[in-house]
């Protein structure tokens, strides 16, 4: 037998086990209102989406999970978000600016923000994450150091200010350049990749809904994050869930803020448009 | 701006008699001591909250002696019943000695 | 190695015997550290079943973060013990004057396991009750 042929075989047999759970669980027909406030978690897809309907993983949760979201209080990644306002209201840096120095109110100047995110940077001549945004802010307006990707500070900005866009439907500039991006992170979407050789859409949109062992397959939706994971018993950013992916297949990770994440990134915004922004949402 | 911050969330006003629901969390890692360092193999140190204390104008109203199987960022719901206006205050202590406090005033509705 | 027929009876007869001891015998031998958290709870007073409550959730997604909720009317505390983790202690709960019996929080399992706890009572009387979670093993969840 060929090393190739070893391959397909342990990928079938991997599907193969997914498939027996098949007939055990679906997502659920539960609401997600959060301070009287309805976020939409299921869309209709529009023509010619790879999907039937656009879904996000909170239906995919058990009761439990789903009600520790439902609840700013009982939400974890809470801490977080009063952690990130304290950091915006912080003076940082040579140029002796905080983010309120500029932006005043974030739940006024930050409304909505991260729905529209990735964004194209003309500067920078590449899309913008969050993440991206606010290191170009800490750098070049305030003279501050940089924030590691998945370091505590950048974590609760970005819950922070993705909060301010709970409830706003995911939509990003698809025009211009941003269209290159989005092909390129459809392609990675659709690539097979590690020693599993799968490729996202082999558990995200082909068995989304079953079981992979004893957990439930969502559509891999990136409407929340960061998210609060119970498994990582804090929160997380995009890229590490990435990251969690790939070496799920035994693939190699690309990087935080690589190129390929970034690309991914675009084309899951896409691909989930119209979801409602969630962050910080709290998973399994 | 500390690491550990607790959350409290209380009736500002009740009724004399009404049982009001307090719910209470503290960003806290707790450390089990059974973890080991991915990189250098090392077993991390335990480090929790171990004790969390309620009281109620200086009147004891719940206590809880927590272990390291409580999950991180500790969560306690309790419910008490309204005696009169007052000072609902919180306590939280770390193995480090840390002690991490909050309160919340109750007025009579 | 080869069996004779002495070595075959006796282990059969042994087989039969581990098949024999109901399940809880064999749960309880295996955690007498949960059955001494008890005893050093209750002083030694004997223990009833009931006269508490335990919420759970049946199958808990991940074993990180488990809410649970204990009620006992008349209770002065509340002992949570987590039957299969390495150390059984979970929580003690003390209720004063002004508190109603009951409390919730979050726990870590670290597989499917018993929740129990025990309620100590104002007049020096303890109760039991348990309820089972199952810890699911996560796929890409771990």
């Amino acid at each position: 037998m060929t090393a190739r042929i070893i391959k397909r075989a342990a990928a079938l047999g991997v599907i193969a086990a997914m498939g027996a759970g098949a007939a055990l669980a679906d997502y659920d027909d539960d609401e997600l209102v959060i301070d009287g406030v309805k976020i939409a978690t299921k869309v209709p897809a529009p023509p010619g989406h790879p999907l039937p309907e656009i879904v996000s993983g909170w239906r995919f949760r058990s009761d439990e999970t789903q009600a520790l979201e439902a609840d700013d209080f009982e939400n974890p990644a809470m801490v977080a978000v009063d952690y990130g306002q304290s950091l915006w209201d912080a003076v940082d840096g040579e140029a002796g600016k905080s983010c309120a120095s500029c932006h005043g109110d974030v739940e006024e100047s930050m409304k909505g923000v991260r729905a529209g995110y990735p964004k194209w940077n003309e500067k920078a001549g590449r899309p913008f994450t969050l993440e991206n945004q606010i290191n170009a802010c800490r750098t070049e307006n305030m003279k501050a150091e940089p924030w590691k990707w998945e370091s505590r500070e950048m974590l609760a900005m970005t819950a922070l200010v993705g909060k301010q866009a709970r409830g706003y439907p995911m939509k990003i500039r698809k025009d211009g350049p941003m269209a290159e991006w989005i092909e390129k992170g459809k392609e990675l979407y659709y690539t097979r990749f590690g020693q599993l050789d799968m490729a996202c859409s082999n558990c995200h949109e082909d068995n989304y809904g079953k079981m992979i062992r004893a957990d439930h397959l969502s559509q891999g939706q990136i409407n929340g994050f960061p998210t609060y994971r119970f498994k990582w018993q804090g929160l997380g950013s995009l890229h590490r869930r990435f990251s969690g992916c790939m070496k799920n297949i035994r693939a190699e990770p690309f990087k935080r803020g690589s190129d390929e994440f970034v690309a991914l990134e675009a084309y899951l915004a896409v691909r989930g448009e119209g979801l409602g922004i969630e962050t910080p949402a709290v998973r399994n | 701006m500390a690491k550990i911050k607790p959350r409290v969330k209380a009736p500002k006003k009740a009724a004399v008699g009404e049982i009001i629901e307090i719910k209470t969390l503290i960003s806290h890692p707790m450390e089990s001591g059974q973890r080991k360092d991915s990189k250098t193999g090392e077993r991390i140190p335990r480090k929790i909250i171990n004790k969390f204390v309620a009281t109620f104008e200086g009147e004891e109203v719940v206590s809880a002696d927590l272990h390291p199987a409580v999950s991180a960022n500790p969560y306690i719901r309790f419910e008490m019943k309204v005696p009169g206006p007052g000072e609902l205050r919180f306590a939280w202590t770390d193995d480090d000695g840390s002690v991490y406090e909050t309160s919340s005033k109750i007025a009579i509705a | 190695m080869k069996l004779n027929r002495r070595d075959a009876l006796q282990l059969a007869a042994a087989g039969a015997a581990l098949a024999a001891l109901p399940a809880g015998a064999l749960r309880a031998a295996e955690h007498a550290d949960v059955e001494a958290a008890i005893a050093a709870f209750a002083g030694g007073a004997p223990v009833k079943e009931g006269g508490v409550e335990v919420e759970a959730p049946e199958i808990a997604e991940n074993g990180n973060t488990v809410p649970i909720s204990v009620a006992a009317e008349g209770a002065e505390a509340i002992l949570i013990l987590a039957a299969g983790n390495p150390n059984p202690d979970v929580a003690t709960f003390h209720f004063g004057k002004l508190a109603v019996p009951a409390a919730s929080t979050r726990i870590r399992l670290a597989g499917t396991q018993d929740v129990i706890a025990v309620a100590k009572f104002a007049d020096g009387s303890f109760g039991r009750a348990a309820r089972t979670v199952k810890v699911t093993i996560g796929g890409c969840g771990g």
